[in-house]
């Protein structure tokens, strides 16, 4: 099923917690809700299931518009942080509690969640009470329990904040498997964005319950639209240089350091920008535009992590060096296409 | 030592404590199947010489006892019914609805708690006057079909649960009165239990109420009939004492049963807090 929110907005007494968010996912699509904590994610995902009306905007499941709908009317699954499991109910109980509501019958009740539960993998915990479950069995159940009565939309919020770090490898790769298998549009609401980057097909990146970028996840990574999106993604965190520019060459807050790029042609002069690389975009290269002195490095497996200084500023990057870098050596560095950003130091809008 | 010492003690006033109160106890029990002669005598005799039912034959003999018992399971039955569906309806009514002042009102409902209820007696009876309900069974169930102070119990407990069951519930389809019985209910088992045991406690030994609004024969419940039965038996202490047991034997049964629940009940329900 394809959703449409146009223009939701959300106002609590004092905040306004989601604002004119629109965005399309289309039907079938593993769609991420990324963004810090408190941007407005578990919100928006609780107008989607109807749980909190909406301030402003209208919310369509394909043609139709859900806006005033009751949650038990939407159709949807929807899959809780804390997972929610009724605590009285086997397993098979809790699986088969939205088809009784269905008023499906008995026997087809029991084939439908056992069909369901060998999906995910919980067909041999049938008769448990979710109190004698692991964290990552009882998230399964409350997939199952989501996924049985075949919703038109799959919302799970953090589901996998509870787990160990092992465990929520597993279970992202499962969550990704079984959404492939079932085909259900779903929305996956996690502040990781190794999470996101890792499992969905597109990523929706919020902040303050403002839209900041709804893109593929490499888009998102390889084309930030702002500072924010730049350094909301990657790990380690993006290098922001300040500066200035002058004739088409960067000048460092020091203004003494400059350097020459062919990106910055087009930007009038003394426009404050953040020139922002990526810790892998930097090349050794003794002809290269930016002279930059070592402080330290890192040995970091198969690859150096070199801390270094421009024009006053620190970062890192990732050094691929045969002789091998020592602190206090000079060093000129070029930079690559990819992963080089520059953007308005005020507004934080992407300079292109 | 000294530990050795605090601890002779403490078991020593325990166990005082434990024979003071039971005494009473014992003493009706064994008198119960005393003949006149021995429960006459001085100095008093432990135990009956031999066990034999005359004394309840005798008692059941002179007064429907059978009669006064089935009024009082029936009066229990329906009031601890009535009163459970209530408490459970008010409790998820305040705990979980949204309606304009239930705050207030239930404020305004705790605050009646400080009401004695020698004080209701008076415009309860009043009502059931003229309702027409005097000396009928109804006038013993009617006043006691709610509580608020079970209805707090309750609610403490439903407040407790988190609000994303109730949700997933409404997503997966259900009502809000399909979600209180089959989810909610279920869940306060533990308290539910409490509420019921205590409610039943009370209505078995409700004495007063009884004395109020029953006059016939007919309509007495045990503790009331058996007051009745203590004027008129007056010089039997020996049937009285079997009249007494009959009273008290089910009360001793079900609290040994429930025990455990009552406690456990009450230690989570909310009391303390
Ligand atoms: N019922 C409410 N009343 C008032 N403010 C609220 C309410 N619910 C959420 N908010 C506010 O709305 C904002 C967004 O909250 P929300 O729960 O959607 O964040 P989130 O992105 O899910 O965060 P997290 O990742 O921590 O779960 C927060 O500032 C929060 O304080
Ligand atoms: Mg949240």
């Amino acid at each position: 099923m394809r959703v449409v929110l146009d223009h939701v907005t959300k106002r609590f007494a004092d905040v306004t917690a989601v604002s004119e968010f629109s965005a399309t996912l289309e039907d079938g699509e593993l769609v991420s809700l990324l963004g810090p904590s408190g941007c407005g994610k578990s919100t928006l995902l609780n107008m989607l299931s109807g749980i909190l009306p909406v301030s402003g905007g209208r919310i369509y499941f394909d043609d139709q518009d859900v806006t005033g709908m009751p949650p038990e009317k939407r159709g949807i699954g929807l899959v809780f942080q804390n997972y929610a499991l009724y605590p009285h109910m086997t397993v098979m109980g809790n699986i088969c509690f939205p088809l009784e509501t269905q008023r499906v019958p008995k026997a087809e009740r029991i084939e439908r969640a056992n069909e369901i539960a060998r999906l995910v993998h919980v067909d041999m915990l049938m008769n448990r009470k979710p109190s004698e479950l692991s964290g990552g069995q009882q998230q399964r159940v409350a997939i199952a329990r989501a996924l049985v009565k075949n919703p038109r939309l799959l919302l799970l919020d953090e589901p996998l904040s509870n787990l160990d770090a092992r465990l929520r490898l597993e279970m992202r790769e499962e969550i990704r498997r079984i959404q492939q298998r079932t085909g259900v549009t779903t929305i996956f609401v996690t502040h990781d964005q190794e999470e996101a980057l890792s499992i969905s097909d597109r990523i929706v990146l919020m902040k303050a319950g403002v839209l900041q970028q709804n893109d593929l996840p490499q888009s998102l990574y390889n084309e930030p639209a702002n500072q924010f999106v730049a350094d909301f993604l990657g790990n380690p965190p993006i290098n922001n240089l300040p500066g200035t520019v002058e004739d088409g060459a960067f000048v460092a807050a020091d203004g003494k350091a400059r350097c020459a790029l062919p990106m910055l042609a087009g930007v009038e002069n003394g426009r404050n920008v953040n020139l922002s690389v990526r810790s892998e975009s930097f090349v050794l290269d003794e002809n290269g535009p930016m002279a930059c002195e070592v402080t330290r490095v890192y040995q970091m497996g198969k690859e150096e992590m070199a801390y270094l200084t421009f024009g006053g500023t620190d970062f890192r990057a990732y050094i691929d060096s045969e002789e091998g870098l020592r602190k206090g050596d000079a060093v000129r560095l070029s930079l690559k296409r990819r992963g080089v950003f520059l953007f308005d130091r005020e507004t934080g809008e992407r300079i292109r | 030592m000294k530990r050795r010492i605090s601890r002779f003690c403490m078991y020593f006033f325990l166990t005082l404590g434990a024979v003071i109160m039971l005494f009473p106890f014992f003493w009706m029990f064994s008198s119960a199947f005393k003949t006149t002669q021995e429960i006459n005598k001085f100095p008093p005799q432990w135990l009956p010489g031999h066990l034999s039912l005359d004394n309840f034959r005798r008692a059941f003999a002179m007064a429907p006892f059978a009669k006064y018992f089935f009024n009082s399971v029936f009066v229990m039955v329906c009031s601890v019914g009535l009163t459970t569906f209530t408490t459970i309806l008010a409790a998820f009514a305040f705990s979980r609805l949204r309606f304009p002042g239930r705050k207030l009102i239930f404020s305004l409902l705790l605050s009646l708690m400080m009401i004695p209820f020698e004080m209701l007696i008076i415009t309860n009876y009043s009502t059931i006057v003229d309702l027409g309900l005097w000396d009928t069974l109804i006038a013993l169930i009617l006043p006691f079909t709610s509580s608020i102070f079970y209805t707090y119990i309750l609610k403490g407990f439903f407040d407790s649960v988190s609000d994303s069951l109730y949700w997933s519930a409404r997503i997966d389809g259900s009502s809000n009165w399909r979600y209180l019985w089959k989810v909610m209910v279920p869940m306060a088992r533990p308290s539910l239990t409490t509420i019921i045991l205590l409610n039943a406690l009370a209505s078995w030994n409700s004495f007063m109420w009884p004395m109020y609004v029953i006059s016939s024969d007919k309509n007495r419940t045990l503790p009331w009939g058996l007051q009745v039965f203590t004027t008129e038996a007056g010089s039997y202490p020996e049937l009285l004492m079997a009249a007494s047991t009959v009273v008290v034997l089910p009360v001793i049964i079900l609290f040994l049963f429930a025990r455990k629940y009552i406690v456990r009940g009450v230690a989570r329900g909310g009391l303390k807090g």
